[in-house]
């Protein structure tokens, strides 16, 4: 009969534990902004990183709403990269009638299904990394992105690379939902412009790139384009460099992160050298950026990962959205409904990553696109890489 | 000894009409409870514990049955409703437990552990998201590049032949892996499984081209739902409205009705579970696993055993799979990966493997703690985090506690910690499989 | 130097390098022939066109000149893969029992080594080190990733495993994959709260990342150059020495014959006054070695490590245990030679050989595929005895 006592000593452990959770009390005019994204497992990296830059951004740009008389906490959800708990931890905050916003996610794959349920309720959903088209074809009104889609950086990069004369591309992607979405909309687009697409292979490894290099080194195609994140092309890079690849490496803004430096090192200056498309610019464009990533080490001890700016930015236009909402109400806490209103009415706002004004579906309007070269194998130098091409572009609808 | 004393207790209370006053009050508290505070974790525990007591307590067993079937089927939708994540936290639960269910019997009962075990639940989703969306249509097209105006393939009223279809599908696929691989000893076999669950998930992953049958990593989105009559919900609405204090939508009545369909299914899986545990073919599994060599011995058809455990199995997770991919709308590789697998045997091995009440326990503990506990409580060290408190008698500011500490980043190694101390202090599960005693009852009928 | 031959089995150390030899020649004779086969019959076809419009060569030509290349390639990642599987291999052998996870032991050996390359580096002591130094402090690393990885098998044999001997064959597993998640969240807490980093990334120095070439053959507008880089061959190098040093234990010493006779029979052993537990715990620090060694070189041939390293590496060395036949030291040689090559055959031509339709993302299936098949005509593995249906 020991089962039963230790049952109940569980059940009673655990309803002590949750009395403290449940308890926790709310002061009139608290409110919360929420941000989702993976903070367990492998792709932890960049979801730790997108809820510290919002939780950054509440910290430096919470003071106007913290002076009319509101206490704005942040409530981090971690989605695991899983669906299931994305729309779990969306039930959960669309329950919570003090949460005003969502940050979020990381991918695509949760964002759809997750705001799905924002979309019942009304609740501003801002995204600082989802780059699939259906985010915001879906036309929903709380839907918003603030980078890049699929089908506009791929078509940058293969416009980039027409205008660098390459002949012949090796298109390799991450298979996931973010780099072969980009890899797809390159490979059309570099068709398009007369581009030989040599191969376009997808590839879940990690590490050991022996195989697929074969044929890419093979080819000596003009260029190598890798769709993914930076701590995967670099290694690829690398690799390709060894054994004796000497043409152009282009990436998106996956690359960008000072880990892809620390990687491959001087491989990414030599032969033809290594570029990336991003819409994140750098400091000598955005003065804020530089700060950022002071801040953000200063903070966390940590170089921002790719995204960490964009949870800054989501977060400075929830915050911004919320403030213009309450004004606009008395002083008083806004409906989501007001807030999300307000997201889509900001006109020009001044981010980190550009300025964003929200069109119809949510897309930013003519966001600015940087080709950026990287230009020195040491890490600590990664922001001073320079931008070779500025595009402007107006998501397509 | 405190457990002595306990058990004492407990055995003096657990008699006559105390029991059944216990259990009432256990449901009304939890209700009322749930209900004035919609939002509090507590409550919602004090509700779903009370499963728990109905289940211990010594009660008829009509009294049983009437009460789980009110609290399933009328207040579990009302407070759900009231507060959907409650109603996303049951519906999970009753889609773990089917699976967990499912599972079970592989491990639970034939003794065959099964690491790949999504991958039949893959397969079901996999089967309704390609009939039951624009996917067909998309055959040609690069994942992405496709126009958005494509017609559905299927009528989504088709779902309901397709959840008959994805038990035949899965259980086919359960057969076609079974048949190589059962001939290898068990632990050959988890590894081999594994290999398959990840094998499907790659599929899954890279069937994109040269057809484009899964969109690839893009997942596959939108999958229809059957269709939800008007007056179905405004029957709800009539009803229950004064009682829920808000106008219930479509979308709540959908999240509604697919906890019912899963209810359903698991209604079904226990009826087949158990008549299948007292039939021979229950007894052939419990042989073969208990003694491989043993079980030849006697007789017992070995592969063809372990194969009916297989697909049996599989044909559960392959219905659940349909049911998810209809209720989400959209399906994607990454909610097959190995870390499910896990997570459903961690159910399976922390309620008690060949245990159903165990199995159903064990999935709502993990759920719970997944979706509720972890999460709660890394909320909450957040908050206190953002404020001014400190721990009082150390005096540790809260804001200096590191996030790095958040419970919620570290459910692998709540898992992990599951597994190895189940294994260690209670292998045989919280609730225990009752084989043994229920044997010894039966021969004394006989 | 006579006196000292008496007391060394030199056929325990010439038998495994033989053995190694004729495996991996073996396994590339095979694997380039069939690549030669398929490529012959694909050449008039629609793939050959394809190709020849690509890249302005013929399949066939396509297929030799990349051939020693891909061998090359093959053979290292299989070599990792061989040392990696030893330490699943030792385990099974005394124990009969999967040590799932030996990915993870092998992913602490990893960290430790590169977390102490990573502060010789940031003292400054990397960047101007002789090529001598260089390599003694790899050694270094290599030597405290064993330790570290030696060391925490040990305990994980001795907290998770020993409690459950004796019980069914499925609990001890369990209780494996449940160490194998717990040690994979466990070096991200650490990680995260001492340096705040998920990559951690092997610095740069010596002459490691050097790549010796044998020659260029032009091919269609392209130039192969065929060659290995240095850090390949340490890794092949330094696998070959624990693969002879491990069978050299197993086999001719008085250890060695213990843990022999453990495998054997238990009771029996124990009987002939072999401290059963601690032969047990030695298994286990053997093997948690060898995974710790193959951690710091696999974060040395691939820069990059994370707290989830282990998972893939891992599985796949699992595989080519079971492919070689588990609990077999040489099968796991074979296995893991075997893997590599496949793998890297697979990678290397399928995305020519199916013009492009399924590319190198099918290789891990392609691994597992057969698996299943060795599985089906020959449940024992390659080089495995036929123990027979034991529960």
């Amino acid at each position: 009969m020991k089962r039963r006592f230790s049952l109940f000593s569980l059940m009673v452990a655990a309803g002590f534990g949750l009395a403290v959770v449940g308890s926790a009390g709310a002061a009139d005019k608290a409110i919360k902004i929420a941000t989702q994204s993976p903070l367990s497992g492998d792709q932890s990296v960049v979801g730790v990183d997108i809820k510290r830059g919002a939780e950054l951004a509440l910290e430096q740009l919470g003071g106007p709403l913290a002076e009319m008389g509101f206490k704005v906490d942040l409530a981090p959800f971690d989605d695991m990269a899983n669906p299931d708990t994305g729309v779990a931890n969306a039930k959960r905050i669309v329950a919570d009638p003090a949460i005003l916003a969502v940050v979020g996610h990381y991918n695509s794959g949760v964002q759809i299904p997750s705001s799905e349920v924002y979309h019942t309720s009304q609740l501003a959903n801002v995204s600082p990394a989802n780059t699939n088209p259906k985010v915001t074809t879906r036309g929903y009104m709380e839907v918003n992105r603030i980078v890049g889609r699929d089908d506009v950086q791929g078509v940058v990069g293969a416009d980039f690379a027409k205008m660098k004369g390459v002949k012949t591309v090796f298109v390799v992607h991450d298979k996931t939902a973010y780099g072969q979405g980009i890899a797809e909309f390159f490979r059309k687009k570099a068709e398009e412009n007369g581009i030989k697409v040599f191969g376009f292979e997808g590839t879940e490894e990690k590490a050991n790139f022996d195989a697929l290099l074969s044929p890419v080194v093979a080819g000596n195609p003009d260029m190598v384009y890798f769709g993914g994140m930076a701590f995967q092309a670099a290694v690829l890079f690398k690799q390709a460099r060894e054994r004796g690849y000497e043409g152009i490496f282009m990436s998106d803004d996956g690359f960008d992160s000072s880990d892809a430096a620390k990687i491959a090192g001087g491989t990414l200056i030599s032969g033809g050298g290594t570029f990336y498309s991003t819409v994140s610019g750098p400091a000598s464009v955005y003065a804020g950026t530089k700060k950022f990533i002071e801040d953000f080490k200063a903070k966390y001890n940590a170089d921002p990962q790719p995204f960490a700016a964009q949870g800054f930015d989501s977060m400075a236009i929830s915050l911004k959205a919320i403030e213009n909402a309450a004004k606009a109400n008395n002083n008083e806490v806004p409906s989501r409904e007001a807030v999300t209103k307000a997201v889509r009415e900001l006109k020009d706002f001044q981010g980190i990553t550009g300025s964003f004004t929200f069109n119809e579906i949510g897309d930013p309007e003519k966001a600015l696109y940087f080709v950026i070269q990287v230009k020195d194998a040491d890490a600590a130098k990664w922001s001073m890489n320079e931008v070779v091409q500025t595009l402007e572009i107006a998501p397509p609808k | 000894m405190s457990s002595f004393s306990f058990k004492d207790a407990f055995d003096k209370v657990n008699q006559g009409p105390l029991p059944y006053l216990i259990v009432f009050a256990h449901i009304v508290t939890g209700t009322l409870l749930v209900y004035f505070q919609p939002r509090s974790n507590l409550a919602f525990l004090v509700l779903m514990s009370s499963f728990l007591s109905l289940y211990f307590f010594n009660t008829s067993n009509r009294f049983k049955i009437t009460a789980a079937v009110v609290m399933t089927l009328l207040i579990m939708p009302i407070l759900g409703v009231r507060n959907i994540f409650y109603l996303e936290v049951i519906f999970q639960i009753s889609v773990f437990a089917a699976l967990a269910l499912g599972l079970n019997i592989v491990v639970g009962f034939a003794g065959l552990l099964d690491l790949g075990y999504v991958a039949f639940y893959a397969v079901g989703a996999y089967l309704w998201a390609f009939f039951g969306s624009q996917q067909f249509f998309v055959l040609p097209y690069a994942p992405g590049t496709q126009p958005s105006d494509l017609p559905f393939l299927l009528a989504g009223d088709f779902f309901y032949l397709f959840m008959m279809l994805g038990v035949i599908v899965a259980a086919m696929t359960g057969i076609l892996l079974g048949l190589p691989v059962l001939r290898v000893r068990g632990d050959y076999l988890a590894i081999v499984t594994l290999g398959f669950g990840e094998v499907i998930r790659v599929l899954a992953n890279n069937l994109d081209k040269p057809l484009n049958f899964t969109n690839g990593p893009q997942g596959i989105t939108p999958i229809q739902r059957p269709s939800m009559p008007d007056w179905v919900v405004d029957w709800f609405n009539t009803i229950f409205g004064p009682l829920v204090g808000h106008e219930v939508n479509t979308s709540h009545m959908y999240n509604l009705w697919f906890y019912i369909l899963a209810l359903m299914v698991i209604m079904v899986i226990v009826f087949v579970t158990k008549r299948l545990d007292d039939s021979a073919m229950g007894r052939a599994w419990t042989a073969v696993r208990e003694d491989e060599t043993a079980a030849i011995a006697q007789g017992i058809p070995l592969v063809k055993t372990k194969l009916s455990a297989f697909a049996v199995g599989a044909s559960f997770a392959g219905i659940m799979g349909v049911l998810l991919a209809a209720s989400r709308t959209f399906i994607s590789p990454e909610s097959f990966s190995f870390m499910q697998s896990i997570g459903v045997l961690s159910m399976v091995i922390l309620g008690g493997s060949g245990s159903i009440p165990g199995v159903i326990l064990g999935a709502a503990t993990i759920t719970i703690l997944n979706l509720q506990v972890l999460q709660g409580f890394s909320l909450y060290l957040n908050e206190l985090r953002q404020s001014d408190a400190i721990i009082p008698i150390i005096n540790f500011a809260w804001s200096d506690l590191s996030t790095q500490l958040d419970p919620a980043k570290y459910q692998r190694l709540l898992f992990g910690l599951i597994l190895i101390l189940m294994m260690i202090f209670r292998p045989q599960g919280l609730i225990p499989a009752k084989r043994r005693e229920r044997k010894l009852a039966l021969e004394k009928t006989e | 130097m006579k006196g000292f031959l008496k007391y060394v089995n030199v056929t325990e150390i010439v038998r495994p390098i033989g053995q190694l030899l004729a495996f991996s020649c073996g396994s590339a004779v095979v694997m380039s022939a069939i690549a030669i086969g398929i490529a012959l019959m694909l050449d008039k076809t629609a793939v050959g066109v394809d190709l020849l419009d690509r890249y302005n060569v013929s399949v066939y030509t396509y297929t030799m000149i990349n051939l020693p290349q891909v061998v090359i390639d093959g053979l290292t990642i299989g070599f990792v893969y061989a040392a990696i599987a030893l330490g699943y291999t030792m385990v099974y052998g005394v124990l009969e029992f999967i040590n799932f996870a030996h990915s993870e032991i092998f992913a602490v050996g990893a960290f430790v080594g590169v977390e102490l390359l990573i502060a010789l580096d940031s003292s400054g002591m990397l960047a101007g080190a002789s090529l001598g130094m260089a390599y003694s402090y790899l050694i270094l690393a290599i030597l405290m990733g064993m330790l570290a990885a030696g060391g925490l098998a040990m305990t994980v044999e001795r907290v998770a495993y020993r409690p459950l001997r004796g019980a069914s064959r499925l609990v001890p597993l369990i209780s494996a994959i449940g160490v194998s998640f717990f040690l994979q969240d466990v070096i991200r807490l650490v990680e995260s709260l001492t340096t705040g980093q998920f990559n951690r990334i092997m610095p740069t120095f010596g002459n490691f990342d050097q790549r010796i070439v044998f020659g260029k053959f032009a091919m269609g507008t392209s130039n192969i150059t065929l060659g290995i880089s240095v850090k390949s061959i340490v890794v092949i190098v330094s696998a070959v020495l624990m693969l002879v040093a491990l069978n050299y234990l197993v086999n001719a010493t008085r250890i060695g014959k213990a843990i022999r006779a453990v495998a054997q029979d238990r009771n029996t052993a124990s009987l002939m006054g072999i401290n059963v537990n601690r032969i047990i715990s030695t298994t286990f620090l053997v093997g948690g070695m060898l995974g710790g060694a193959a951690g710091v070189l696999y974060a040395l041939k691939f820069t990059r490590i994370d707290p989830f390293v282990g998972f893939f590496p891992g599985l796949k060395a699992f595989t080519a245990a079971v492919l070689g036949g588990i609990g077999n030291l040489t099968g796991a040689l074979l296995g893991g030679i075997v893997l590599g090559m496949l793998e890297t055959f697979a990678g290397s031509y399928m995305g020519i050989f199916t013009m492009g339709a399924a590319g190198s993302e099918y290789k891990d299936i392609f691994a597992f595929s057969i698996l299943i098949l060795v599985l089906i005509f020959r449940p024992q593995g390659l080089m495995g005895k036929n123990v027979g249906q034991k529960a």
